[in-house]
């Protein structure tokens, strides 16, 4: 390298330097309003939707008795929250209605991802069981709910099976799937480097597979809720769900539409925990298709 | 490693047929007749998509035969032995694991202690020259260090026999020269038999001590040239000694046929 040269390239590295220092901060207080426009934006619609019931409402456009409005729902949430409903305290229904659901969902889930590896490596398995869990998915599930009441009575047991049928098969299916997508080069190598099958379904097939399988987890607590709620609707002594059919029972619309609102709440502050579950364990992959 | 001085691998009338999708077989390989002696390094080169990597697969044991028998060490291949490594075409570290635990696999696999196995993985990785990337993941690394981790994992289990499926094609040039070269230092300080498939008649001369030229699909051994160039090799310098374009040409004389033959076939599927 000739001296000559070299003051040059540090003035241009000094250059590239200095454009680099000028342009991010710019580019960061873009990025930062941009996102508060959003936020702000985001805010706007809600005050619209729900300013326009409220105000539809009032003015009998729409029935307020039927749709209530939300300050009506805001009032009855807040009596639920500070003296309790008729079945109890809030929170002892919405811990009622979570523990039936989580309950459902692990055993489901658990289900799922047993049989749904078991069969996508054990393709014999696979042959024979194929047909029967197609038939059973035809089914639609929601209607076994009130054979399960009839089953195993009003308490949670009842709503624990029907959210379990409602989980099982979108996690069976993905599971099968992750089992059958396995790249077959990482089989291969696994085979090479040593190991039997129990190995390679342990080392590689689960690890391939589990981003298949959160996949479909994200999906089926929202079912797992949904088979409590339907369950304890049709019959319970607790629970979100016999609050909205208490609610209804007595024509009561905006009760209807808070314990909507309560198990919203509730289904976020799971997703939430899944989500940040799923990031801790998904460190190896690379983040945009961590997405 | 075996004390006998008989040969490593021995195809004898091997042959592979598969099932295709529709159903109908499709033959990839036939009537291979190949001796591998101890610690020699061969080359296979053929035209594209003949089946040369379903010889590999059959000397690892991944697939058997449909004919003919394949030997490692005099003794017919079932299943997949421990004495062999497989270095593949595509990226087949495991992309959950991290580089130490990528090239701990295999020993774990085969029951080596944890503590051993760390051991051994960490002195690989050094000798690759990724001793301070241990705790990356694959997705971390570049293409060619990705492929250090793959060598370094096969390198591990100590193998004697070391198949190579063009484990190179996927780097740039520049790369590809310099894992050339380190891959002949590894190799030197073992006393492997390598089979490397290439479709690159350049790489397979600078590394190899014999040339397999194999024919259009199905594919056969052809003819199998000798490369009389000294060790140590360095690949770039070596391709510009005269006897190696002497042998190139000498070779590509009876490649290029086989590659004309597909090329043509490969005209007339599409006409």
């Amino acid at each position: 390298m000739s001296p000559e040269i070299l003051p040059e390239t540090a003035v241009a590295a000094r250059a590239a330097e200095k454009t680099g220092v000028d342009r991010s901060p710019a580019r960061a207080r873009a990025a930062r309003r941009r996102t508060l426009l959003v936020t702000a934006a985001r805010v706007l619609v809600l005050v619209l939707v729900l300013g326009l019931w409220e105000l539809l409402s009032r003015t009998e456009v729409i029935d307020p008795f039927n749709f209530s409005m939300p300050s009506k729902i805001w009032d009855q949430t807040w009596t639920w929250i500070t003296h309790g409903t008729a079945l109890g305290s809030l929170g002892e229904q919405i811990w009622y209605t979570l523990q039936e659901a989580l309950l459902g969902w692990v055993f489901g889930v658990v289900a799922g991802v047993v049989l749904g590896i078991a069969l996508g490596r054990i393709a014999f398995l696979a042959d024979i069981l194929g047909p029967y869990i197609k038939v059973l998915n035809s089914i639609p599930r929601i209607v076994l709910a009130p054979i399960f009441v009839i089953w195993f009575g009003l308490g949670p047991a009842s709503k624990i099976a029907s959210a379990v049928v409602l989980v099982f098969f979108p996690v069976f299916f993905n599971a099968f799937q992750g089992a059958r997508e396995v790249d077959r080069n990482l089989v291969a190598n696994a085979r090479i480097l040593g190991a039997g099958d129990r190995r390679v379904t342990f080392q590689v097939v689960i690890p391939s597979a589990t981003s298949w399988i959160f996949t479909s987890l994200h999906v089926s607590f929202g079912f797992a809720l949904i088979g409590a709620i339907v369950g304890e609707y049709i019959g319970a002594t607790k629970g979100i769900g016999l609050l909205v059919a208490q609610s209804q029972g007595t024509f009561n619309a905006a009760g209807v539409y808070a314990a909507m609102v309560i198990l919203a709440a509730v289904a976020l502050v799971a997703e939430g925990l899944l989500t940040f579950t799923e990031r801790r364990i998904f460190r190896w992959k690379p983040p945009a298709d961590g997405r | 490693m075996s004390a006998d001085i008989g040969p490593a691998i021995e195809l004898r009338g091997a042959g592979k047929t598969f099932t295709t999708p529709s159903g109908g077989p499709h033959t990839a390989v036939r009537g291979l007749d190949l001796t591998i002696g101890q610690g020699e390094f061969v080359a296979v080169v053929g035209p594209t998509g003949c089946g040369k990597s379903t010889t590999l697969t059959l000397v690892s044991g991944l697939e058997e035969p449909t004919e003919g028998e394949v030997l490692v060490f005099g003794r017919p291949v079932r299943g997949v032995g421990d004495k062999v490594g497989f270095v593949f075409q595509q990226d087949a570290t495991f992309p959950w694991r991290t580089v130490l635990s990528n090239v701990m696999a295999g020993p774990r696999f085969r029951g080596v202690p944890k503590t051993e196995a760390r051991q051994k993985a960490r002195a690989w990785l050094e000798r690759v020259g990724l001793g301070a990337f241990e705790d990356r993941y694959p997705h971390q690394l570049s293409g060619g260090q990705r492929k250090r981790v793959a060598l370094a994992a096969t390198f591990v289990n100590d193998p004697e026999i070391l198949l190579m499926d063009e484990p190179f094609s996927a780097l740039d040039v520049q790369t590809r020269a310099l894992m050339s070269d380190e891959l002949l230092e590894l190799w030197g300080g073992t006393r492997a038999s390598v089979v490397f498939v290439t479709h690159d008649l350049e790489e397979s001369i600078a590394l190899a001590d014999k040339v397999v030229v194999m024919t259009a699909g199905p594919a056969t051994v052809k003819r199998v040239y000798d490369i009389d160039l000294p060790r140590p090799r360095k690949v770039e310098e070596v391709r510009l000694e005269p006897r190696f374009v002497e042998i190139y040409r000498e070779i590509w004389e009876s490649l290029g046929e086989e590659v004309r033959i597909t090329r043509e076939r490969g005209a007339a599927d599409v006409a």
